[in-house]
C-alpha cells in the first residue's frame, strides 16, 4: 500500500521533487479554491460586490494554476515514464486539479450571481440554505484536500459519505424554494438566482467527492467511481 | 510471385506498410473481456524449478505458466536470473558447466528435461535470439536458409519460399529483397537483428526466446523489433527478458518480475504496471531500487 513516504524514495532526487512539486501545487491551489467558495458565499449572503468582484477576478488565477499543473503533469509523463504508484499520483494530480478549476468556475458563478442579486434586489429566501451547504461541502473539499495530502483512505470514504448528505441537503431546500416561489410567483427571478447558486454549490460537493475517489485510486489502485457509497467501501478496504 | 496475396499468407507485413491494430480477439473471451491469465491456453509450464551453478543456486524453486501466442517479458536487475531461467527453456545452461537443475519445464506437457528429448530437436522447436545480432559471415539468403539446410531442406523453390517468408515475417524483405546475395554482416545493427530474427523463425518454432533483443540497437531499429514482437506473437510463444521496463511494458501481455533467483510477481503487465501487489516489485520499477 502507498503511505506518505512512497513518493519520496526515489533513486533519481529529482524525480522526487518534479512529483512533490507538483502535488504541492495541487494543495496550494486546492487551499486557494476553498477560499474562494467560502468568500463566494459571504458575497451573496452579505450581499457585498467588492468581494463578489474579487471572487471573479481570482479565478483567472486559479486557471492559470490549472494550465501549470497540467504542463508539470504532462512533462512529468514524457520525461520520467512513471510506473505503478508514481504514474496514479500523475493521473490523480491531473483528475484533482480538473476538478479544482471546475470548483473554481462554480465560484465564479456564484459571485456573478452575488451581483445579479445586488441589482435585482435580494432574495427573501434561501439564504440560511446557502450558507448551511457552503459550510458543508466547505469541509467536504478540505477533507478530500486533507485525504490528498496524507493519502488517508479512511477521510476520502467520509468525504464520500459527506456527499449523499449534500446532496439531501439540497433536495430539501429546492423543496422548499419550489414552495415558496409557487405561494409568491413575483419573488421566482429572485429566488431563482438562489437556486442556481445551491445547484453550484451542490457540484462542488460532487467535485470533491471525486476528489476523494482520485484518493483512493492513488492509495489502492482501484477504481470508485461510478459505484454505490457500499461498493466504494468495500472496494477501498479489500486488500 | 504476386505481392498481395503473399502477404495475406505470411505472418507480419512489410515494415514499411503503415500498420493498424486490429483488436487481437484471441485475448477476448467470449463476452469480449480480457482474458485473465487462467483462462489462457499454456505453452510452457515451470514446476518447482531450481538451478545451481556449483555451489551457487540461482533460480529458487519456480513454478509459474507460460501461455500461448502471447509475449511474456522477464524484468528484474542484472544478476536476479532471468536470463539464467530463459535459457532453461532450451536447455543452453547444458552448454555451461557445474549446472545442475531441479524441477521441471514442461513444453507442450513434455519434459523437456526428460531423457527421450533430442536436444537439437527441442532448440528447433524453442528458437533462440541474443542481445547482439549474430549473423553468420554468409550472404543473407544463407543465414536464412541455414536452419532449412541443416533440417534437410535442399530444393532450391522449397528455400526460395521459405527465406521469402521468413523474411517477411521479420519485416526485413523489402529492404533485403534486391541483395539476398549480399554478405549479412554489411548490414546494420538493427537489420542483423531483424535477420536473425528471420533466421531463427524459418524453422518454425513454437516458442521464440528473446534475450535483450533490442538492447544495442538505436531507438528506431529497438522500435521496429518491438513492431516486429507484435506482429510475430500470432504466430509464435514469445519470451522476451528485458532490462529496459518501459519496454516490458509497451510489448508484453505478461510480465514476471524477478529478484535474487525468485520469481515475486507475476502476471498481466497493465496490472503490473500500474497496480503491482509486492512492494519489492512496485519498488523496482518506480525506480526505488537501491
Amino acid at each position: 500500500m502507498v503511505n506518505k513516504d512512497t513518493h519520496s524514495h526515489h533513486i533519481s532526487q529529482q524525480f522526487n521533487e518534479d512529483l512533490d512539486e507538483v502535488k504541492k501545487q495541487l494543495l496550494e491551489m486546492g487551499g486557494q479554491v476553498e477560499n474562494q467558495i467560502n468568500d463566494a458565499m459571504e458575497a451573496l449572503v452579505e450581499a457585498d460586490s467588492e468581494l463578489a468582484e474579487t471572487v471573479m477576478s481570482n479565478d483567472d488565477q486559479i486557471n492559470r494554476m490549472e494550465v501549470s499543473i497540467d504542463e508539470d503533469c504532462a512533462r512529468i509523463l514524457a520525461r520520467r515514464q512513471p510506473a505503478a504508484s508514481d504514474l496514479r499520483l500523475v493521473i490523480a494530480v491531473s483528475k484533482a486539479n480538473n476538478d479544482l478549476e471546475r470548483i473554481g468556475d462554480e465560484t465564479k458563478r456564484i459571485a456573478r450571481l452575488a451581483l445579479q442579486l445586488l441589482e435585482n434586489g435580494q432574495s427573501p429566501r434561501g439564504y440560511v440554505e446557502v450558507r448551511h451547504i457552503t459550510g458543508l461541502v466547505r469541509e467536504m473539499l478540505h477533507n478530500a484536500l486533507d485525504a490528498f495530502a496524507r493519502l488517508d483512505v479512511d477521510m476520502a470514504l467520509k468525504v464520500a459519505r459527506a456527499d449523499h448528505n449534500v446532496d439531501m441537503e439540497y433536495t430539501t431546500a429546492m423543496r422548499e424554494l419550489i414552495t415558496f416561489m409557487m405561494e409568491d410567483p413575483r419573488s421566482i427571478s429572485r429566488v431563482i438566482n438562489v437556486i442556481w447558486a445551491l445547484r453550484s454549490l451542490e457540484r462542488v460537493g460532487d467535485h470533491a467527492r471525486n476528489i476523494a475517489e482520485h484518493v483512493i485510486y492513488l492509495v489502492k489502485g482501484k477504481d470508485v467511481r461510478h459505484v454505490s457509497y457500499e461498493q466504494m467501501e468495500r472496494k477501498a478496504k479489500a486488500d | 510471385m504476386n505481392e498481395s496475396t503473399a502477404t495475406k499468407e505470411q505472418p507480419g507485413a512489410s515494415a514499411s506498410e503503415p500498420k493498424t491494430h486490429a483488436i487481437d480477439m484471441s485475448a477476448l473471451n467470449r463476452d469480449g473481456q480480457k482474458l485473465s491469465l487462467d483462462q489462457e491456453e499454456k505453452c510452457l509450464k515451470v514446476d518447482d524449478l531450481s538451478l545451481f551453478y556449483g555451489e551457487k543456486q540461482a533460480l529458487h524453486n519456480i513454478s509459474f505458466e507460460i501461455p500461448k501466442k502471447r509475449v511474456t517479458a522477464f524484468i528484474g536487475p542484472s544478476g536476479c536470473g532471468k536470463s539464467t531461467l530463459l535459457r532453461c527453456f532450451n536447455r543452453m545452461n547444458d552448454l555451461v558447466d557445474g549446472v545442475r537443475i531441479d524441477g521441471e519445464i514442461q513444453l507442450d506437457g513434455q519434459n523437456i528435461f526428460d531423457k527421450k528429448v533430442e536436444v537439437a530437436d527441442l532448440r528447433r522447436r524453442v528458437g533462440m535470439v541474443f542481445q547482439k545480432p549474430n549473423p553468420f559471415p554468409k550472404s543473407i539468403y544463407e543465414n536464412v536458409a541455414y536452419g532449412l539446410r541443416i533440417q534437410g531442406i535442399n530444393k532450391k523453390r522449397v528455400l526460395d519460399e521459405r527465406v521469402e517468408w521468413a523474411l517477411k515475417g521479420a519485416a526485413l524483405w523489402d529492404e533485403v529483397k534486391d541483395r539476398l546475395q549480399e554478405n549479412a554482416l554489411g548490414m546494420s545493427g538493427g537489420q542483423q537483428q531483424r535477420l536473425v530474427i528471420a533466421r531463427t523463425i524459418a524453422v518454425e518454432p513454437e516458442v521464440l526466446l528473446l534475450d535483450e533483443p533490442a538492447s544495442a540497437l538505436d531507438p528506431i531499429s529497438t522500435l521496429k523489433i518491438e513492431e516486429l514482437i507484435y506482429e510475430l506473437k500470432s504466430k509464435f510463444t514469445i519470451v522476451i527478458v528485458t532490462h529496459n521496463m518501459q519496454q516490458a511494458a509497451r510489448v508484453s501481455d505478461y510480465t514476471a518480475f524477478m529478484y535474487m533467483g525468485n520469481l515475486v510477481e507475476y502476471g498481466d503487465t497493465d496490472t503490473l504496471f500500474t497496480n503491482p501487489t509486492k512492494k519489492q516489485t512496485e519498488d523496482y520499477i518506480t525506480g526505488r531500487y537501491g
